[in-house]
């Protein structure tokens, strides 16, 4: 535990990549197993305890202090787990150095005891820790460490401290289960590395690099296949011996939310593309595709209501045959020839367009379909190579739309802006029963610099109507560009609409806020998408 | 007690037609401590410490007031109705208590103040009173402060690691960067400390008032071109606000430590970009802000400034009567 607090420690303050893979592989190569295998699972979210809740952290909290100065306290520190370590009252006496608390012993035993034995287990383990440890050992048991490694990162740590290649690591992460027994013996020599032939498992994927200015100059229209990109969600599409799957982005198994999709059949392979909801004829919009996603079960009416179908793009794998070291133009030509004996309803192919110059690449996003959310850009010779892999793939997103709002309310965000007030909601105008009105339309809490956000918090400090908890009620007179993605009409929201991917554009500190937008403005906005 | 009240200036004593730590230019100041905030220059007349008095002079000028009264720790004055006594707060050099006695009743302004031992500055001094005005930046339960030398040896075995590297310490330049280079000191450290330019005159300060810094130098690094291989390796102590400065891109690959009681909350460091987070401050934490109130054991407690909302809870529940002056304009980024 001291070895690992210590980590995290270094994780959380580091603030460069590279000197956090330096911390990490250094702690890789240190560590004993299973321990090692068992903080990488924690570091990387693939630790979970059946019996232990987040409400255990709660429960340790009741004992800490009185309920007034814990809220006080954790209103100020803005993190559970973190609050209740700086509360707990007993610290090791310098000198007395306790044996360290071993993480396969942490593990065995949270697994081993029943639920009601939990809080009694970690208050045991916390009077052993310092102040340190104990936040380490309640975000371990609890979930959620938060200190700023991805899979990804913790995957390029275990590459640079057993020399070996990220790309070999990422392909046989999904084969893996904690604590990584397979992986360090065969990152150790002592066997071979695992294989994934003939199983149905995520293949790691190929993102995107948003487009830079130095685009325009570099496109030349001969070496790039350019597709629509979609406003549905990336997936992975897997059939192999063991079964139909499908994932998501990050890997995911989503294939309960899609039980359509997932039926066996006899074509075998991996393909990459857009999940969307409708059909190939009829693309619904994202928000009845929301009514899919992130679904343990599925009714056969929702299935009806909400049909989906895939828009593949890409193939990785067609049977055993890996495709993923061929460049795109061949593969593109092996996907058409796939697709052609796959027969099914729910699976198209994302057409190819043609574009003789970057401007008139430019007016295509911008005259497309609401559905879509701009174009991609692929380099015909790019190999299939996982991450994002500089000169590969690019997505040109269209411009997005603004309003001006006001802002009404504000609340402090967690984690890194604890002390700030940095969730904002904003309303646009609209008549009332006593004249004009500001009703909410949106919450939006990104956007804006480090220095905007400290004149925001002392704006919203400065100008505070009222105090509900958390929030803040301000002063109606700040008016901001709020940026937007899109609008759908929705019975939840008094305003009626409800704003996608609402953020900050400019702070309009010279406007009064009878210039801000109204309802029935933002309202032409929908029609003029959903026609 | 109705002789001390607030307004715009801050907290006025009625009686002795005086302000104490005024928020703009009033007829008589009584400061509590050279704090930029606490001690503002253009008051006709200051009652201050005579170290307080040197600060202001150091900072603002000779012309920081027009009449300006020192009175030492243990010294008394009288001012209009208002018998007016120093004694020491542990905050910095020359920090007093305010010491204010008229109609058979005495309150303390204790300014800011702490209980930790400082060598450079005097211990605080428990007087008994019936009304102790306190700060509360600290004001919070979570807040332990951690044994000042502990964190010096922590901060030197990862300098340790970093042989190449530069350690520059955010610290304000007034009280905790003199607090640093003597924990420094004291943990064995004897080769130079080097200063950003702002902080040599204040050191110079401490060092005639016989606090003992050792040697000190200018971190000079020049405009263009490398920074010298004397700063490799080595400590610099620069103002938190230059450590994000193009003058602090300059050094080689710095590792950047920022000294401070905030540092205790782990947002609250990395908001602060920094890599090493040095809980060190200069205010009574949560457990030295109770102990106090218990030993003075006043009849009332005020709280000026910081998180008065859980220690006024906390004074409540002991039976002591507690209240928010809820002054606002004193800067606790200082700490």
């Amino acid at each position: 535990m001291r070895g690992f607090s210590e980590l995290l420690d270094a994780l959380i303050f580091s603030p460069r990549r590279n000197v956090k893979l330096a911390h990490l592989a250094g702690w890789l190569r240190q560590t004993p197993h299973p321990d090692r295998g068992w903080g990488l699972a924690a570091l990387t979210g693939d630790l979970r305890f059946a019996h232990v809740k987040a409400g255990v952290v709660r429960e340790l909290a009741a004992e800490v202090s009185s309920p007034e100065l814990f809220a006080l306290s954790y209103d100020f520190v803005g993190d559970l787990a973190e609050t209740v370590a700086l509360l707990w009252p007993s610290e090791p006496q310098p000198g007395e150095e306790a044996e360290d608390l071993r993480l396969a012993e942490i593990v065995t035993r949270l697994n081993a005891i029943p639920r009601a034995e939990v809080k009694g287990v970690l208050a045991g383990w916390m009077d052993r820790l310092n102040v340190a440890e104990r936040w380490a050992l309640l975000k371990l048991a609890t979930g959620g460490m938060r200190v700023g490694v991805s899979g990804r990162l913790a995957r390029t740590a275990l590459a640079e401290a057993f020399e070996k290649d990220v790309g070999e690591i990422e392909e046989v992460w999904p084969l893996l289960s904690s604590p990584y027994d397979a992986l360090f013996d065969w990152l150790e020599g002592r066997s071979g590395r695992p294989q994934a032939e003939g199983r149905a498992v995520f293949r790691p994927m190929m993102l995107a690099h948003p487009a830079d200015d130095g685009l325009a100059e570099n496109f030349t229209p001969d070496d790039w296949q350019v597709e629509w990109k979609w406003d549905g969600a990336r997936i992975q599409f897997v059939s192999a011996e063991d079964g139909v799957r499908l994932f998501s982005r990050t890997g995911d198994d989503i294939s309960a939310s899609f039980p359509e999709l997932v039926q066996d059949m006899a074509w075998k392979g991996v393909l990459d593309g857009e999940i969307l909801s409708g059909t190939p004829q009829k693309i619904g919009s994202f928000n009845d595709l929301q009514q899919r996603l992130n679904r343990k079960r599925v009714t056969s009416r929702m299935q009806q209501e909400f049909p989906v179908f895939i828009r593949a793009y890409d193939i990785l794998l067609a049977g055993e045959a890996d495709l993923r070291n061929l460049p795109l133009s061949q593969r593109r030509q092996r996907l058409e020839a796939e697709m052609a004996a796959i027969d099914t309803g729910w699976l198209d192919i994302s057409e190819c367009l043609a574009a003789t110059d970057f401007d008139q690449l430019v007016k295509i996003k911008e005259q497309s379909d609401p559905r879509i959310e701009g174009i991609m850009l692929k380099k015909r010779d790019s190999l299939y190579i996982a991450g994002r892999p500089k000169g590969g793939w690019v997505k040109l997103k269209r411009d997005p739309k603004q309003a001006d709002l006001v802002m009404l309310y504000a609340q402090r965000g967690h984690g890194k802006r604890s002390s700030f007030y940095s969730d904002f909601t904003f309303g646009a105008w609209r008549d009332g029963d006593n004249g004009a009105e500001l009703v909410p339309v949106c919450k939006a809490y990104s956007g804006f610099s480090d220095a905007e956000l400290k004149k925001l918090d002392k704006f919203v400090r400065d100008h505070t109507l009222n105090r509900f908890g958390p929030v803040r009620e301000v002063e109606q007179k700040l008016v901001v560009e709020i940026a937007f993605d899109q609008l759908h009409p929705s019975r939840r929201h008094k305003s009626g609409i409800a704003m996608r991917f609402p953020r900050f554009h400019a702070i309009r500190w010279d406007k009064h806020p009878e210039e801000a937008d109204t309802v029935e403005q933002l309202r032409q906005f929908m029609t003029r998408d959903n026609s | 007690m109705d002789w001390v009240k607030i307004d715009k200036k801050g907290l006025s004593v009625l009686p002795a037609g005086a302000h104490i730590d005024p928020l703009s230019a009033c007829q008589t100041a009584l400061i509590t401590h050279g704090h930029a905030d606490h001690a503002r220059p253009g008051h006709q007349q200051v009652i201050a410490t005579p170290e307080t008095l040197a600060i202001m002079a150091a900072r603002y000028g000779d012309d920081f007031a027009v009449i300006k009264t020192p009175l030492g720790y243990g010294e008394t004055m009288q001012l209009g109705d208002v018998q007016i006594g120093m004694a020491p707060s542990g905050h910095i050099l020359g920090s007093a208590q305010i010491i204010l006695e008229h109609n058979q009743t005495r309150l303390i302004a204790a300014g800011d103040y702490k209980r930790k031992a400082d060598p450079t500055c005097a211990p605080f001094e428990i007087v008994a009173c019936d009304i102790f005005i306190t700060e509360a930046t600290f004001g919070l339960p979570v807040f332990r402060h951690p044994d000042p030398q502990a964190e010096i040896k922590r901060l030197l075995k990862v300098a340790g690691l970093f042989p190449e590297r530069s350690i520059l310490i955010g610290a304000y330049a007034l009280g905790k960067a003199q607090r640093v280079i003597s924990l420094l000191r004291a943990a064995g450290y004897n080769a130079p400390v080097y200063l950003h330019g702002a902080m040599q005159n204040l050191c110079d300060l401490y060092q005639a008032h016989g606090v003992e810094l050792g040697e000190l130098r200018p971190a000079s690094i020049s405009e263009r071109g490398k920074p010298s291989k004397e700063l490799q390796g080595a400590i610099i102590l620069a103002p938190p606000s230059a450590m994000h400065t193009s003058w602090a891109r300059r050094l080689t690959d710095p590792l950047l430590v920022f000294a401070s009681g905030w540092m205790q909350v782990r947002q609250r460091a990395k908001q602060r970009g920094v890599e090493f987070p040095l809980i060190l401050s200069d205010h009574a934490d949560w457990d030295d802000l109770l102990a106090t109130i218990e030993e003075i054991n006043p009849r009332e407690v005020w709280v000026t400034h910081g998180r008065e909302d859980a220690l006024i809870h906390a004074c409540q529940t002991r039976g002591i009567s507690a209240r928010a002056l809820s002054l606002i304009g004193y800067d606790e980024a200082m700490e």
